[in-house]
């Protein structure tokens, strides 16, 4: 187990070595000038340009470029922003944002996802079946700022229940509710329907058939047995959601106007902001990787006869 | 999950007693200064929409208006503009005095204190001055120095341009000729040329003062600038708020009423408004256009909003003819017939636009309207028969590009569509990725046919709606129109020591420009703003921003 471990963070490395690269010289290749916007609606003058691309070392080619942003990686260093602010320090405060977001998402998920799924998979064909099936279609054929703006309206504006926007980056968690709700809605109706097939599924197999038959009761037969066999479709996709939930928020950060990770990269990439979109990336890939590594762990816990030794 | 629930409560409260105190506090106390003249509280404090800064907050390195509209109530100018009529007023300045509109003696207030104590003097602008200016710099504010005498010495050519390897050598000077300290209040500003409006431009946030802390550490200013105005910056979070105080020592007539303004930073004007409704935020001076459609704000909001002119002109300008060649100046006039501004206003805009009579727009000084005459009135059969007079469209078809990264499709396409309708020519609205690739593709003539423009004025001046723009050689000059009348008009209009004279000289000046329809004028823009229950007293200046110092509790 161990040993896997090690092995699985070391292969981590040209990973994300690799990544970086990639999206360094993606960003290098867009057209388009970094001071152009700077200006307000005009040009900004020679003078400002110079210095401005001398401070970012804009002038040097590609290779010199990542070379020096690399030599600063190593170190800890994630440079400036193009509107000086240091990368490492914005980071840290949106991937905290973010993060909360994210995690309190996936515990809708969870929760909601998992516990709609096992009704309507034990009761198929019943009221409670019919009704999860078509509410999760409804809600994942809305788009997902349609869901954001209804519920702002409705809560926020209206009744008053939640703050309409999140006040600050140090926001209570009650705040939080409802982006969370809304962010996670989509996977929400995703993590119901697949808990519900797969449970279908496997309620079907000899060994339940089997189980029942010998005499155990149908909640132990469904929880111990059957559902933790139905979880592992269910747990692959909410690990890999969570990355995705990071990086892909920025509808929802946009409607409730969170300083989070996915309006940065936006941002970044809006304004050639190399530096800060590759670091910001960067994080991703390094949090879908462990995110990756600790789903295969799970496998083992969840399926013993998948095991790591 | 009990915890949360209480710090909320506990915050509930302690708004609310913030309020009370807020209210108590300052309730009795009358503010005679208020333009209104109306008795407004003072007191209490105030969040309303900003957005995240371009740059540090130095006040010669800003113009963009995210970091512009904190930097102007933080600092204190020469002039400032009245909020209803945009004309200029002595702020710091006791007078400025000249007999021949090249030679200024400026005179300054004694009393007036920056942020830290110090006292404002006549070095703290002549020095300030002359950092902006200095090409070395890197100062955007830069270009608003060019009047001056000896400007040209402090900026220095680079021999192989921007991407050579070899760097700009040192100018020949740190300071400009034309600026003269005569005392601790007094300093004369002498120009290159003969500049009749230079005191209108002094109340732009490039010629504030900066205190002696900016020249002792410029990088580290930005973040805490020091001003001389009426509030001053406490606290930057950074992508989160701006917190600035009210500043007991300003000693100029436009005092605050309010404690403490917080500009939140917002993504989104749509999060703005939604705040607004749900009374979280105060002032918003962006209402979306969703909210827009069929004034649904006015339902939102009843009486707390508000519509006005701004000094932006949006135009259409096309490419110079060493670029693209089918443009010329006739092909434009019957172009600029062909479109339907009242109906594209209408139905893209809900109406929140001005169709442009003009160049220049009508919240400035020395407007004339109506310098377009027939040619910005929709008229489908003259413009025909203008096209055929001018000899057909010879390039195929004609496109209007813009960047895709605002809201520019629509109206694009609808221009398109009725250029289409009229002339019978093929136009197609063309998308460019953004902003940035926009602006480099202009700027290296690589832009064909049409493009979408607009211009939001430094200061409120009919020149400055002109020189910038279609001076030969001038710094926004898109079309690179050049025309020696047209600069000659301007400079006889710059050496005019009579207000009235010199607006007329510039009014001729435009009238060349519709002569040669060097650009298509579409409208003018209007600025739409919504405020909370909370709070009373907000008007907006010629700018298109709330004129923060009024605004005060209810």
């Amino acid at each position: 187990m161990g040993k896997y471990i090690v092995r699985r963070i070391l292969q981590m490395i040209p990973v994300v070595l690799g990544a970086t690269f990639i999206i360094f010289a993606m960003v290098f290749a867009l057209p388009g000038d970094p001071t152009a916007g700077k200006c307000g609606d005009r040009p900004c003058s020679p003078e400002y340009v110079a210095a401005f691309r001398e401070e970012h070392n804009l002038n040097d080619p590609l290779p010199v470029q990542y070379g020096k942003y690399l030599g600063k990686f190593v170190q800890g260093d994630l440079g400036t922003n193009y509107y000086g602010i240091p990368v490492k320090e914005d980071l840290a405060k949106r991937y905290t944002i973010t993060g909360r977001l994210a995690l309190m998402a996936i515990v809708f998920e969870i929760v909601i996802g998992i516990l709609a799924g096992v009704l309507a998979g034990v009761r198929k064909g019943r009221f409670i079946d019919n009704l999860v099936t078509v509410s999760t279609l409804f809600v994942i054929s809305i788009p997902v700022f349609v869901i954001g703006v209804l519920l702002q309206y409705q809560f926020g504006i209206k009744w008053g229940l939640v703050p309409a926007t999140v006040p600050s980056l140090e926001a209570p968690t009650s705040s939080l509710i409802l982006p969370a709700f809304v962010l996670g809605s989509i996977s929400i109706a995703y993590v119901a329907r697949l808990t519900r097939t797969n449970l279908v599924e496997n309620l079907r197999a000899d060994y339940v058939r089997t189980a029942v038959a010998k005499g155990l009761t149908k909640r132990r037969a469904v929880g111990v047995h059957t559902l933790r066999n139905s979880l592992i479709p269910v747990v692959t996709y909410i690990g890999a959601d969570f990355g995705g939930l990071l990086g892909g928020a920025i509808v929802t950060e946009r409607i409730f106007n969170i300083q989070g990770v996915g309006g940065y990269i936006w941002k970044g990439i809006n304004s050639r902001d190399g530096v800060a979109v590759v670091s910001t990336v960067t994080v991703l890939v390094i949090v879908y990787l462990l995110v990756n590594l600790l789903v295969d762990l799970l496998y083992g816990v969840l399926d013993p006869r998948i095991s790591h030794e | 999950m009990r915890g949360t629930t209480r710090t909320v409560a506990v915050a509930g409260i302690s708004a609310a007693a913030l309020l009370l105190a807020g209210c108590g506090g300052g309730g009795n106390e009358d503010n005679g200064d208020t333009t209104t003249g109306t008795a407004a509280k003072t007191g209490g404090a105030i969040t309303v929409r900003g957005c995240n800064p371009e740059n540090p907050l130095v006040a010669g390195n800003t113009s963009e208006t995210c970091g512009g509209n904190v930097l102007d109530i933080v600092t204190a100018k020469l002039v400032e503009y009245n909020v209803e009529t945009a004309a200029p007023e002595n702020d710091i300045a006791e007078s400025i005095e000249t007999t021949d509109n090249q030679t200024f003696t400026v005179k300054l207030k004694k009393d007036y204190k920056f942020h830290d104590g110090t006292v404002v003097k006549a070095k703290n602008f002549v020095d300030a001055w002359n950092y902006t200016a200095y090409g070395p710099n890197a100062q955007q504010g830069s270009y608003f120095f060019e009047p001056i005498e000896g400007y040209a010495d402090l900026q220095s050519e680079d021999p192989d341009g921007a991407e050579g390897p070899v760097k700009a050598p040192e100018p020949k000077a740190k300071e400009m000729t034309g600026l003269k300290v005569v005392d601790d209040t007094t300093f004369t500003i002498k120009t290159a040329e003969k500049v009749s409006n230079l005191p209108v431009r002094l109340g732009y946030t490039a010629f504030a003062p900066q205190p002696d802390a900016f020249f002792a550490d410029p990088k580290t200013f930005g973040d805490k600038p020091i001003g001389a105005g009426p509030y001053k910056l406490d606290a930057w979070t950074k992508n989160a708020e701006i917190k600035l105080t009210k500043f007991a020592d300003y000693s100029g007539k436009t005092k605050g009423n309010l404690d403490t303004i917080t500009f939140k930073i917002y993504q989104d004007s749509n999060a703005a408004y939604a705040d607004v409704q749900a009374n979280q935020l105060d002032v918003t001076d962006e209402v979306p256009a969703s909210a827009q459609i069929d004034e649904k704000y006015k339902t939102d909001l009843p009486d707390r909003n508000l519509q006005k002119p701004v000094g932006v002109i949006q135009t259409i300008t096309t490419a110079p003819a060493k670029v693209d060649p089918n443009y010329g100046p006739e092909i434009r006039k019957a172009i600029s017939m062909a479109i339907n501004r009242e109906a594209i206003i209408k139905a893209i805009f809900n109406g929140t636009r001005e169709p442009a009579t003009g160049w220049v727009s009508p919240v400035v000084d020395g407007y004339k309207a109506d310098v377009c005459g027939e040619f910005c009135k929709f008229d489908p059969a003259k413009a025909k028969e203008q096209l055929a007079k001018a000899g057909g469209f010879k390039g195929g078809k004609m496109t209007l590009s813009y960047n895709a990264d605002a809201s520019h499709k629509e109206w694009t396409e609808a221009t398109c569509n009725s250029i289409k309708q009229a002339l019978g020519v093929d136009c197609v609205a063309t998308p460019v990725v953004d902003f940035s690739t926009f602006r480099t593709q202009i700027g290296e003539g690589k832009m064909k046919g049409m493009f979408r423009t607009g211009w939001q004025m430094d200061y409120p001046s009919i020149e400055n709606f002109l020189a910038p723009l279609y001076g030969t050689g001038a710094s926004s000059n898109d079309s690179e129109y050049s025309n020696p009348d047209f600069d000659a008009k301007l400079k006889e209009a710059a050496a005019a020591t009579d207000a009235a004279e010199s607006n007329k000289l510039y009014q001729e000046a435009e009238a060349i420009i519709a002569k040669d329809m060097v650009t298509i004028p579409l409208w003018y823009s209007t600025t739409t703003m919504g405020w909370s229950d909370k709070v009373t007293n907000v008007k907006v200046t010629p700018f298109g921003v709330p004129d923060y110092a009024s605004i005060s509790l209810k």
